[in-house]
């Protein structure tokens, strides 16, 4: 934060992007934010971060378990097959 | 405002931030194809694995090099560094360095000036929140099926 180009940069150029972070928050996260300092708010986005890198974790265990019963031979298998040959 | 690389005046023609669900999916499934032909169905662990990286990867790939996330990204991805995450230097806390936290959350965070922190937060969140709804749609209509 000490490069010449930060100190060119309004406080009203960083709270425009701080509330289009707000923007971006999902609709359960966004309600108590309302009046959130920006301090607060990139809080909030760090843990809504965390949140979709857990997803992505969770959803990567799921999907290769959908690899599986494709293997397996179930009726998903057939789906599962057309939607990767497509 | 207008020094080079300034990210405030980000010359990016498209208001909006993220790439294109439909280019997102078409790696994503396009990876995932690839993953499966190639990992034995008897590591399902390295599949999984597998499947993360190759959901980063298309994150990464459909944001382009424009963004300095995704470059960090796809630099990691090549490497593939053993270890799991580069060791983040011990930052202090205190009220002024808040971004900090944020820093190690987004790629590349970690040079950023604050003000193409927020701007590199913004575009990642987006993409990154695509990419969850885009592996949950396929879970849902893998899963909805044949039940």
């Amino acid at each position: 934060m000490s490069s010449r180009r930060s100190s060119r940069i309004t406080d009203e150029e960083i709270s425009e992007l701080i509330s289009k972070l707000q923007s971006l928050l999902p609709e359960s996260r966004r309600r108590s934010m309302s009046r959130a300092s920006a301090a607060k708010l990139l809080k909030e986005t760090c843990s809504y971060i965390k949140s979709l890198h857990r997803e992505v974790d969770d959803l990567s265990d799921r999907l290769s378990d959908l690899m599986s019963s494709m293997d397996s031979g179930s009726p998903q298998a057939d789906i599962i097959r057309s939607i990767l040959r497509s | 405002m207008d020094s080079k690389g300034s990210a405030c005046s980000n010359p990016n023609p498209n208001p909006t931030f993220g790439p294109s669900k439909l280019m997102l999916a078409f790696r994503f499934l396009r990876a995932l194809s690839i993953v499966h032909r190639t990992t034995p169905a008897s590591s399902p662990t390295c599949r999984g694995r597998r499947i993360e990286r190759a959901a980063y990867a298309s994150m990464a790939y459909s944001a382009g090099t424009s963004r300095a996330w995704s470059r960090a990204v796809l630099r990691r991805l090549h490497h593939r560094a053993r270890r799991r995450a580069v060791a983040p230097r011990r930052l202090s806390t205190t009220a002024g360095n808040r971004a900090e936290a944020l820093r190690r959350l987004v790629p590349g965070g970690a040079g950023m000036d604050y003000c193409t922190l927020l701007e590199e937060t913004a575009d990642y969140t987006k993409c990154l929140s695509m990419q969850v709804e885009l592996m949950q749609g396929i879970v849902d209509s893998a899963s909805s099926n044949g039940r």
